[in-house]
Formats: structure tokens, sequence, C-alpha cells
């Protein structure tokens, strides 16, 4: 950690602002804590407008209004009015429950750049049993709304093995609608996806053939709808270059007003996550032990520290390191030189095991207060 | 993808370029992304404001800057700009 001062600190480009954990869906992959449901607090309005200024000084330019669903604070338009005001490129990145019209038009109004709906699968049925509230529908027409009022409309999909062989039927639904873009955002295994993974890790020959479907489909819509393909790391031989290095690019500040390198990082342990009531976004991007913790390559372990590959992605997650080998210092086990890459070929065997039970054989967990303050507690 | 020479050109509605203070450059903004462009880049893309075509652009921008034989130049970077839909003609 030693070495670092501000001429050698990149500024942050990108806060993530999670408004709320508040939430009227129950994805089982959702990608808040576990324990969301101990961390009640939510910044003021004025909180959050003060991390918006301060960021946008140091050079954030892309905002993401997240959550749990930014659109149940009653303070959401002032937000995206003063975001425009500082010059962000603002995108909400919602699961459009509740979104109406009126609402759609005055966030438009406030300056707000961007709506990314997200649909859990392509029939109603699978997708309000996934989000565990009714809700298909509603967001198909949210999504139309969205078009009809001259937002770029980005469609989200979650992709797992409950849902991965609608694959056809998820491009075909993302094109009629017209979206723009179309993220399908393979399962990461963090938070309640971890818990389900030997639900939802699809096996390597649903991923493969669901792959082959995008990749062509791609060159299909070329021109009319971008597609993004967030690659399941579980099938790579490489890991991810996460959050484009720590503390290089990204700024997450989760509702109670802890500011972490990335959404996970508040489930490592000793990084003593500064909060944005006590200091400015200043002293937390360059001054912080949790934004220096792993900047750089000294924290670096073997074989991370002496591979070539390195600079390209920093030794992969430090989250998905610290879940499944306990270490967070280890090299991503994705990587298939990690000493502990035999924890993800096991998951993949066993979620291969499971996938040929009957369905009813173990439930999902789905990502609501009682599970979160169950698991907390057990 | 091609330019159509008798068409004017026209900075996408979905994107936005703005000059970002903290990086002394011009950027293009799209959800969730963002291109960082040169000073010659920016300059092209801020002629495209839906009055005209490429003709016109490059005599607009050989006249500001008093050089000639842009046309090339410009003519690559907007066919790349097309195809990323930054720009759009028609």
């Amino acid at each position: 950690m030693a070495g670092f001062n501000k001429a050698n600190i990149t500024p942050p480009r990108w806060l993530l602002a999670e408004l709320t954990y508040a939430c009227p869906l129950q994805c089982p992959y959702c990608s808040n804590p576990l324990d969301y449901a101990q961390h009640r607090s939510e910044l003021s309005t004025e909180d959050w407008k003060r991390v918006l200024s301060q960021a946008r000084k140091l050079g954030a330019v892309q905002l993401g209004f997240s959550g749990g669903e930014p659109l149940t604070r009653t303070d959401l338009t002032e937000l995206v009015k003063h975001a425009r005001d500082l010059g962000y490129y603002s995108n909400l990145i919602t699961s459009g429950y509740g979104l109406t019209e009126t609402k759609i038009i005055e966030l438009k109004q406030a300056g707000l750049d961007h709506i990314q709906i997200s649909i859990q699968a392509s029939t109603q049925e699978l997708s309000d049993h996934l989000a565990g509230t009714e809700s298909y529908q509603h967001k198909k027409t949210v999504a139309q709304l969205v078009k009809k009022h001259g937002y770029p409309m980005v469609l989200c999909v979650v992709i797992h093995r409950k849902n991965i062989h609608q694959m056809p039927q998820i491009l075909g639904m993302a094109e009629e609608l017209g979206a723009d873009y179309l993220e399908l955002a393979n399962t990461q295994y963090y938070g309640w996806a971890h818990v389900n993974r030997d639900l939802l890790l699809p096996t390597r020959q649903q991923f493969e053939q669901a792959e082959r479907v995008a990749q062509a489909y791609k060159e299909k819509v070329a021109g009319k709808m971008k597609i993004y393909y967030v690659v399941p790391d579980f099938y790579e031989d490489r890991p991810k270059a996460c959050m484009n290095g720590w503390g290089t690019t990204f700024l997450t500040v989760a509702p109670d007003g802890v500011a972490l390198p990335c959404h996970s990082a508040r489930d490592l342990p000793g990084l003593d996550c500064p909060n944005v009531k006590d200091f400015s976004i200043e002293e937390v991007w360059y001054q912080s032990k949790a934004f220096n913790f792993f900047r750089g390559f000294d924290w670096m372990q073997e074989p991370c520290l002496s591979c070539d590959e390195k600079q390209k992605d920093f030794g992969g997650c430090r989250c998905q390191a610290y879940l499944l080998t306990g270490d967070m210092y280890a090299a991503d086990p994705v990587c298939s030189k990690s000493p502990g890459h035999m924890i993800v070929e096991q998951a993949i065997a066993r979620a291969q095991t499971v996938a040929a039970l009957p369905a009813n054989e173990k439930p999902l967990v789905f990502r609501n207060s009682k599970n979160s303050r169950m698991m907390t507690n057990n | 993808m091609t330019i159509n020479p008798n068409q004017v050109l026209k900075f996408s509605p979905l994107h936005r370029l703005q000059w970002e203070e903290a990086q002394q450059k011009h950027v293009i903004l799209y959800p969730e992304g963002m291109v960082e462009l040169n000073q010659s880049s920016a300059e092209i893309l801020k002629c495209c404001d839906g009055t005209r075509n490429l003709e016109q652009i490059v005599s607009d921008l050989e006249q500001k800057f008093a050089t000639t034989g842009l046309t090339n130049d410009i003519t690559v970077f907007l066919e790349i700009a097309l195809k990323n839909g930054w720009v759009q003609q028609g």
C-alpha cells in the first residue's frame, strides 16, 4: 500500500449510488449483501447531493442510481435534477416496478439520461416466479413507455440455469420491445446468488449453447440493438479484471453512506470502509484505508505476483477470492493458475449433479428481509 | 458503413457529447459507457448538427483550421462514428 499519492491514483469515473436496499422484488441472485436488513439507515437528500457534487468535482461522470429499487426514494427526481446540473450522465437501474408514465416524463424533464429495466425471463410465469412478485406485464409496458419518451432503452436479463433455456425467446422479446441495448448478464455468484449457486449455475453445455445463440443474434441485429454479453466467469480460464482495478475507476456508495471500492466489498474483513457522513469523497478516494487496500500489485501473493498477466486482470476479484477460499489476498479461483481453482471445478460439478435432481428437491432462497435476518442470525 | 454524401449528419439523440473539465477532453456518453475523444474527433462531431453534409463539414473544418486535404481523415472517422451509432443520417 506504500507509494501511493494523489499523483498516481486515477480519479473516479463511475459513481454507483445505491439509494436504498428496499425493493419490491425478491430475486434470488440479488447482489445486495445477505445482511442488508441490518443496514436500515439511508442517507438524506442533502447527503446524497453533497456526495454527487464532491464525486463530480473529482471527475466522476457516469452515475448509476441503483438499489434495491431506487424508485422507492421519494427524492429521486430531485437527485436526478442535481446530477444533471452537475453534468453527470445518469442511469436509472430499476426493476421498472411502480414506474408510471408520469414519473417517466418527470424524470426526463429533470435530466435523466437512460433507464435500464430488468426482466427476469421471457415468460410471465417464470419472470414473476423469479421476481417473487407479479411484475412481468407491467415491466413490458414500462419498457415501451421508456422508448416512447426518447430514452435509450436498455433491457437487462440476468441469466442462470432457470432461464438459460429461454435465450432465443429472451432475444426475441428484446427485439420486439425495441431495446437499444440488451444486457445478458450471466449471474455473478456473490451475495444471494452465492447462496443459491447450486440451483443457478448453468451446466457447461447449457452455457455454451446459450452463448452460441446470443452471438449469432448479435450479428443479426447489428446496428439496431447492441448486445452486451457478460460472461459467466466460472467458465472462463482467466478471472475478470474486476472493477477495472481496485480504486481506479469505480466508487460505490451504499444506502447507509458506506463508500465501497466495489458493491460487494463490505463483506471483506478489516477494510474499515469509510462512511461519507464522516469523510469527503476526496478523502475516501485518495486517503482511506479501504480504497488503497488493493491498489497496485504489492498486496499480491503467488501465483499472481510474478504472473505476466497481472496488469491485465489484477489477480481477479477480491470478493470472489475471499468468498471461495476465505483468503482475500489469494488469486481469484476462477483462474486456472490459481491453487484454489478446484473449488470452481467442484462447484460446477455439484451444480451439474443438482441440475439432474427433481426441481422441488431444494428450494431457491429468495431475497427478502425475513430471509436476510434468518441467514444473518445463523 | 458508408456515408451518404447527399445527406446531412446529425449527432445521435441517444448519446451525449460533452466537455469534461477533469479530463480536459470531450467525451461521448451513452448508457453505462464513455468514449474519450481527441481534439480533432471532437471538432468533427461538433459539426454534426443536422445542417451539414460530409462535403460541408470538410470545407468548414478546413476553413476553421486553415488547412486542406482533410477529406480522407474526416470520412474515415465519420464512418466509424456512424457504425457506432454516434451520428445518424436520414
